[in-house]
Order: structure tokens, then C-alpha cells, then sequence
């Protein structure tokens, strides 16, 4: 089965301030099939779509495209689009405002010889088009009055028009019922058997066995491999997107529970947040550490924060330490002793312009109000101490925070929770982006935070974190909290969890 | 020389600059023309009070250094300017100047009610102004400057309503101690302190700084954080609209009549070039109140200098705003990267002449 070679990229490098985002990762798509792009948020695939279609300018590597022979460098999505790369994204960029058939023709409308546009020959072109992909719709109507499926395939159907030999669909059907969803796999199918290299970005497991002939893996930038659909079960591609690497860490094993954890802290039934978290019920008791798992977008961080108030919950009561608590906003949440890590730092963690010192004592603060300033000189007792606690490197505590490492960023945030000395911390990925020597310290010091009675909240990526931190794992499916595992869990059975049902 | 890189690196350092350029200017024109005893810098005491430029850009420049107070915590917060302190400060004066003569009266001499009634009345209906603001961009995320723009036309109209559609005069002297003398001081001048005063004690003693600039450098974090940024930033422009109060006041006090057509006209734009002049970012975020004050005396001390220099106040505008570009363009961060690239060039070809040497 040697098909032939439409695009090959090599060794391409990509490198953002402080991460490595693509690190020489290759990629082959061949003629006439349907290539799935995986991977957990974050693992590289925008990037290197984006690299592609030139989007982001990459530093090192070779692209290559079936019928150029030089190595090809797109500089913006119009150069992509002329060598026959052309990409459909979850929204789509066309015009609602205007017609079908103006939008299949825009940027390259037929010209009469007065060179005015010639109206007539886009209607009559867009028309053609329509029947050529049986397509049921008038070419005259504007855009925005048909179904975003409809819109989606005009789009592909405008790509393929101009002469596409690659077509990038980036999630196209996050927001498309499954009626839809199937047009759209017979479109692909038909496409694929015209001879079109199809890439396909989603987080779907389901649609990737059923339309996919071939899946390449990406994680934290780097290359995992590439398989026939037919070699990589269901359990397998997570393990490939999630990483099953053993970290020699030393081994931390939480004490188990039964004797060592007090009574119930939080106990929350039917929360929920529509479009968000379905309605769940989770207890954790004083001292225990429970972790929550499943790929991310499986409602993981959304749980949490539904939980603290950072997205108002709309249904369901919460307990806190056997007292019904209204939880509308962070701040109700902190005033029981609750902490939140969110697992955005960027958007949500740190105050970048701020010093670390103010970052560090600004939940105490607001905890205090605004009238009770904390006195400056009891601010750098305080900053002090987490610097040396937790070995922030820095010059000084003064240092505006953006001037840190991403890891002792984290630290800063950690050190703002631990100021306020919560009872419940909710642990967002914290140790996500971070070197393998800070993320012992920090699970270390959840089985700490566990043993001076503190309950935790840890969600994590990665599979070994949580068995060795956590007494109890929550497992999230599609938005849905769909079981729990406790006692001797194995990275087997959490991963078999998580793919649910499936026999891998 | 490392020690003159320090003191440009300092955050302040530009606004002073600005302020001390448009300072040496007049010292040289005055030197120039021979004014060597009576000159920009002399002040004197003429019947009991204090006469001077000096003392003329202090007391013509309160009611900006009022108003840039107030626009410095709205842009720190939300990010956006309020333009409506101007017709804010024309609505307090005229919501003054009706209690105090009585609704229909166009020139009294008596009041109608007690004065310190009148104040609050138009301090209160400048924080109303405020909360209405505030409201319509922290709870209805209307941009600031779409959402202040309601009151920016509208204010000067309710205050015009309010005045009977005339000037009206209130010819009682007391009405007239806040835009005139406290001993030998002009009286606006004192004010403007005290604002400036408490203000800095509100930031010294209480977390305000923190909460605002957390809000305005990162919203998400600091809600995150336990802050409430809906109801900081609706504070920060109750604030301002208190204080535009106070500066329609004492603008109204010095012409001892409510005008409400020209009261505060055009002040709101004086106070925005104050923030930026100041150094303070419009993007929001972490802000010095100094270099806004600094700023506004920097805009009325180059008004004060054209007229001295004898530009008419019809063309004094163009003058002012040659002026003006050229104070933003060397504090623009597009220019400040091209002297930071020079200096570390110079830096580098200084350190290969000495290897070669």
C-alpha cells in the first residue's frame, strides 16, 4: 500500500517565550486519506496547523508538498491557500451577511471584461458546486440563514473548489449534532476518494475510528508516533496522548484514609453548570486528597470550579462542613476556606505586573478587605517566608512576577493559596509545564498539606501524579462525573476508566 | 553615566522632565528678553495675596490635578477613560447654583438655602453621575468610553435644564471663598491638595491600590483571587465622578454663576493627557498617582506659558498640542525601544574599542 506522498513536514521547531511548542516534529499525509491529528490540549496540533498554513512563522524544518520542488514556507493562510493547503475551522470564517454563492467566490470572484464583477457567473458556478456536492440549498440566500453543518460544508466545498489537495478540518464538529456529523463523514469520504489529503483535528475518540484511516500523536510538542487507525485501540491512543512514561520520582504514597481522615468537609450534590459539568455529587473528607481524571475537556477543571464559585453553579446544594454554603463567587468560597489554583496561570493565575510579594499576599488580602491593609512590613514577613518555604528563585521579592520561570510563576500561586491557610485547595494541574524536580516538591507537599488535615482537590494530566498523591480519583467523561476509584488503582484501570466500556 | 541611566529608567523621570522643559523654556525666554527681576518664577504679595505664574498654573491647574485623581483610578481599573467628568462638573455646579437660588432665579444675592446644601446636592448628583457610569461598564460591559458618553452629552444638558436654560448668578460672596482666597492662597489651590492628600492616604493606609491595579492588570485572576472587580471598578468610577464634583465646585465658585455651557468644557480630555502624560499606561493596569498630578500641572503650565509668551487663546491650542506630541513621543514605548536598542549598540561598540585597543 505505497500511496503517494501529498505532504511531508520534517523536524519542525517551534519554540514560544519560555515553552518549546512544536520540538522537530514530523508529519506525512498521504493521497486520498483521512489523517487524525491528536493529542491533549496544548500538545502542539494548533501550532503545527498553524505552521502549515502559515500562520506562525517556524524556526527549523522542511515542509514539503506533492508537485513543488522546493521546500515550501507559507507566510500567511493566502500562500497556503495558493499552493493548495486550505483549512476549515470549528467557526467558520465566512460572511453571514452575505450570499452562498458570494462567499464561495470571495477573493477570487469571476471578472466580466469590463472587469467588474460578473454576478451572473458566480450565481451560475455556485450552483454547479451546490449540485456537485449535493448540497440542497439556494445559492442566492445569504450565508447566515442556513445550519452551521450547511455553513461548514460551504466552506469545504469552497476549498475544495480552489483546487485544495489538502484540506485541514480543525474541529469541525465540536458544535454539530449527530445528524450532521454524518454528512459530514460522507462528504469526507467522498473527498478522500477524489484523491484529497484530509487532516483531521478533534477530540472525539468516536469519530476518529469511524472516519480515519491513519492517526499521528502529539504530546507537550513532540512527535509520539504515527499508526494505522487499525493498530491503536482505544486504550492505547490515550496512553499515547497522555504519556506513559515512568518518571523515577521517588516514591510518595499517600497513608490511606480510613484512620487518618476526619470528618466530612465538602459535600456537594447535584451541582452543576449547564453546557459545562452535568449535575454531580462529590464528597471529600478532612484530610483527603481526591483527585479528578479524564482527557482534558472531560469537565475535570470544570467540576472544580463550579465547586468554588468561579462558574456560579445552577443546580444542586453545597455542604461545607455539614452547613449548606451559597457559593456564588470566589470570594463566598474563600471566606469557608477554599483555594483555587486555576490551571490557566497565564489568564487566571498570576498578576503579571504586580511584585511577588503583592501577588503572594493578594487572596489574604482580599480575604481581609480592602479597608484592612496588611502593613508593608508584615507583607515581606509574609512574602519572605513562602520564598524560602517553597525556594522561589528570585532576585528579589519586589521582582515584578512576569520576570519569573514559569515554575516558580506556579510556586508564587501556591504560596498565595498557602497564605490564607485553607481548609479545602482545589489543585488545577499545578505542576503542568513544570521541571521534574518542582513537581516532586509539590506532590510532595500535597501529602503534606493531606497530613496536617487539609483536603485536597488535585487534578493532573498525568495518571502516576495522581495514584501516588491521591486516596480516591473521580472520573470525568464528556462533562460528566461517571464513577469513582478508590484502593489499589492501577494506571490500567483509571486509563480503562477514562476510555470507559471499551475493551482495549 | 550609569548613574544618569538610572535616573531615566525611573518611572517618574519622564513626567518631570516634561515639566521641567516647559519650565527652562520660560527661563529662557525670560532671560532672553531681559525679565530678570520680574519673571516666570518670581512670586510676590500684592494686597495681601499671593501673585505670580507659578502661583497662576498651581491655582488654574486644581481643577485638572481634581479630575486627573479620579481618571487615573478609572483607567487603572477598567481600562477606558470616563469623558464625561467636563459635563459632570457642569451638572454639580449647576445642580449648586439652582438649590442655592432657587429654582427659575437667573441673579440672586441671597441664598435661598443654606450653602453647604447646595455642596452636597452637587456633590451628590457628580457620584450619582459616577454610579450611573460605573454602572453601565462594570454590571453592562458597555466600553467606558461609549458608556460615559451618555453623560457627556447629557450632562451639560440637565445642568442647563436645571439653570432655567440661563447662567445664573449668585452674587453672595461666601459662594465665592472656593475659587477665591484663604488668607494670601488661592483657595482652589488648597483644595486641590487636600484631594491629592487624602487620596494618597486612601492608598497608603487602605488596599485600594492593590484592588484596582489587580482588577485592571488581570481581571480573571483577581476574581479568582477573591476580588470583586464588578464593584471596584463601579467604585473607582463613583470616585471620579465625586471628584469631577468637586472641581465642577470650584470652577463654578471662581465665576460665582453656574455656566453650565462652559463649566469644565473640554477638562476631560486635560485629564486623560494628564494619566498618559503622567506615564501611566491607558491600557490600564498599575498606575502613579504623582505622575498624574505632575501631568496635569505639566498641561496647564503649558498654557499658562503661551499666553505669557503672547500666543492668542485662539491659536494657543495648536501650540499646545505641537507640545503635546512631542512629550507623548518620547514617552512612547516605540520610541523608548529605539534608544534602548542604541545605548546597547553604543554599549557593544564601546566594548569592542576597548579589545581592539
Amino acid at each position: 500500500m505505497e500511496d503517494k506522498v501529498v505532504l511531508t513536514m520534517r523536524g519542525i521547531t517551534m519554540t514560544f517565550p519560555g515553552v518549546k511548542a512544536l520540538d522537530h516534529v514530523d508529519f506525512t499525509l498521504r493521497k486520498g486519506e483521512i489523517h487524525a491529528l491528536m493529542g491533549e490540549n496544548g500538545a502542539g496540533k494548533s501550532t503545527l496547523i498553524k505552521c502549515l498554513t502559515g500562520v506562525h512563522d517556524f524556526e527549523f524544518g522542511e515542509i514539503r508538498v506533492d508537485g513543488i520542488e522546493e521546500p515550501i514556507r507559507n507566510h500567511s493562510t493566502m500562500d497556503a491557500q495558493r499552493r493548495g493547503i486550505s483549512t476549515v475551522y470549528q467557526e467558520v470564517n465566512l460572511c453571514p451577511n452575505l450570499s452562498v454563492a458570494e462567499n464561495l467566490f470571495i477573493g477570487r470572484e469571476p471578472l466580466t471584461k469590463a472587469h467588474t464583477i460578473d454576478r451572473k457567473a458566480i450565481v451560475k458556478r455556485a450552483q454547479k458546486l451546490a449540485e456537485e456536492f449535493e448540497l440542497n440549498l439556494d445559492v442566492q440566500q445569504t450565508m447566515g440563514s442556513y445550519s452551521l453543518a450547511l455553513q461548514q460544508m460551504i466552506a469545504i466545498a469552497r476549498a475544495v473548489d480552489m483546487d485544495c489537495k489538502i484540506l485541514i478540518l480543525d474541529e469541525p464538529t465540536s458544535s454539530l449534532d449527530d445528524n450532521e456529523v454524518s454528512k459530514l463523514f460522507t462528504l469526507m469520504r467522498r473527498l478522500r476518494d477524489q484523491g484529497v489529503g484530509i487532516i483531521f483535528v478533534t477530540h472525539f475518540l468516536e469519530q476518529v475510528y469511524e472516519v480515519c484511516d491513519r492517526i499521528t500523536v502529539l504530546r507537550n510538542g513532540q512527535l509520539v508516533g504515527e499508526y494505522p487507525v487499525t493498530a491503536l485501540p482505544r486504550v492505547k491512543l490515550i496512553a499515547a496522548m497522555m504519556g506513559k512514561d515512568i518518571d523515577d520520582l521517588a516514591k510518595i504514597k499517600p497513608e490511606a484514609c480510613e484512620n487518618r481522615c476526619g470528618d466530612m468537609l465538602i459535600d456537594a450534590k447535584g451541582l452543576g453548570h449547564t453546557g459545562k459539568i452535568k449535575p454531580f455529587d462529590l464528597n471529600i473528607r478532612q484530610g483527603e486528597v481526591v483527585g479528578l481524571t479524564g482527557l482534558l475537556g472531560s469537565g475535570r477543571s470544570e467540576l472544580a470550579r463550579v465547586i468554588y464559585g468561579a462558574d456560579r453553579p445552577q443546580t444542586g446544594t453545597l455542604k461545607v462542613k455539614d452547613k449548606p454554603a451559597h457559593v456564588a463567587q470566589p470570594i463566598d468560597a474563600m471566606k469557608l476556606g477554599m483555594g483555587m489554583l486555576p490551571d490557566d496561570r497565564k489568564a487566571e493565575g498570576i498578576i503579571d505586573d504586580l511584585s511577588i510579594r503583592e501577588n503572594i499576599v493578594l487572596a489574604m488580602q482580599a480575604q481581609q478587605g480592602m479597608l484592612k491593609l496588611i502593613p508593608y512590613k508584615e507583607q515581606c514577613e509574609i512574602a519572605d517566608k513562602y520564598i524560602a518555604l517553597l525556594d522561589i528563585k528570585t532576585a528579589s521579592r519586589e521582582t515584578p512576577l512576569k520576570q519569573l520561570s514559569g515554575g516558580n510563576q506556579q510556586k508564587v500561586i501556591i504560596a498565595r493559596w498557602l497564605a490564607t491557610n485553607p481548609d479545602f485547595l482545589i489543585l488545577d494541574e499545578p505542576t503542568r509545564g513544570i521541571d521534574i524536580g518542582t513537581k516532586t516538591e509539590i506532590q510532595k507537599l500535597i501529602i503534606k498539606l493531606a497530613e496536617e488535615g487539609k483536603s485536597i482537590l488535585f487534578i493532573s494530566s498525568e495518571i502516576e501524579e495522581m495514584l501516588r498523591t491521591c486516596n480516591r480519583l473521580a472520573v470525568l467523561r464528556d462533562g460528566e462525573k461517571v464513577g469513582e476509584l478508590s484502593g489499589d488503582m492501577t494506571q490500567e484501570s483509571v486509563m480503562h476508566a477514562i476510555a470507559g466500556g471499551e475493551k482495549g | 553615566m550609569k548613574q544618569i541611566r538610572k535616573i531615566t529608567k525611573m518611572r517618574l523621570f519622564l513626567p518631570i522632565f516634561s515639566m521641567v522643559l516647559v519650565m527652562a523654556i520660560n527661563m529662557i525666554y525670560d532671560v532672553a528678553n531681559g525679565n530678570v527681576f520680574y519673571n516666570f518664577f518670581t512670586i510676590s504679595i500684592r494686597n495681601g495675596l499671593l501673585y505670580g505664574r507659578l502661583i497662576d498654573i498651581l491655582n488654574r491647574g486644581s481643577e485638572a490635578a481634581i479630575l486627573a485623581i479620579g481618571m487615573t483610578l478609572v483607567v487603572s481599573s477598567s481600562a477606558g477613560v470616563d469623558i464625561s467628568v467636563g459635563s459632570v462638573m457642569s451638572l454639580a455646579g449647576g445642580m449648586c447654583c439652582m438649590l442655592l437660588a432657587g429654582f427659575g432665579n437667573a441673579n440672586v444675592s441671597q441664598y435661598a438655602m443654606p450653602l453647604w446644601v447646595g455642596l452636597l446636592a452637587g456633590l451628590a448628583v457628580a457620584c450619582l453621575c459616577g454610579a450611573f457610569n460605573g454602572f453601565l461598564v462594570s454590571y453592562l460591559n458597555i466600553q467606558p468610553m461609549v458608556a460615559t458618553l451618555i453623560l457627556f452629552s447629557a450632562g451639560r444638558a440637565i445642568g442647563l435644564l436645571m439653570c432655567n436654560s440661563t447662567i445664573v448668578y449668585i452674587r453672595e460672596p461666601s459662594f465665592q471663598f472656593l475659587g477665591g482666597y484663604l488668607g494670601p492662597i488661592p483657595t482652589p489651590i488648597i483644595v486641590a491638595i487636600l484631594c491629592i492628600t487624602v487620596m494618597s492616604l486612601i492608598l497608603k493606609y487602605t488596599a485600594l491600590g492593590m484592588y484596582v491595579q489587580s482588577v485592571g492588570i488581570n481581571a480573571k485572576a483577581a476574581r479568582i483571587a477573591g476580588y470583586q472587580s464588578r464593584r471596584i471598578i463601579f467604585t473607582t468610577f463613583v470616585i471620579c465622578g465625586l471628584l469631577a464634583g468637586i472641581a465642577g465646585l470650584v470652577a463654578t465658585s471662581r465665576i460665582y454663576s453656574a455656566d453650565t455651557n462652559n463649566i469644565g468644557l473640554n477638562f476631560e480630555l486635560d485629564a486623560i493627557l494628564a494619566v498618559a502624560l503622567g506615564g501611566n499606561s491607558l491600557g490600564g493596569g498599575k498606575f502613579r498617582l504623582s505622575g498624574s498630578i505632575i501631568g496635569a500641572y505639566t498641561i496647564q503650565a503649558i498654557t499658562t506659558t503661551l499666553y505669557a509668551l503672547g500666543v492668542s487663546s485662539a491659536q494657543a491650542p495648536v501650540f499646545k498640542a505641537v507640545i503635546v506630541i512631542l512629550i507623548v513621543t518620547i514617552q512612547s514605548p516605540a520610541v523608548k525601544a529605539v534608544m534602548a536598542k542604541r545605548a546597547a549598540a553604543k554599549e557593544v561598540a564601546a566594548r569592542k574599542g576597548a579589545v581592539g585597543v
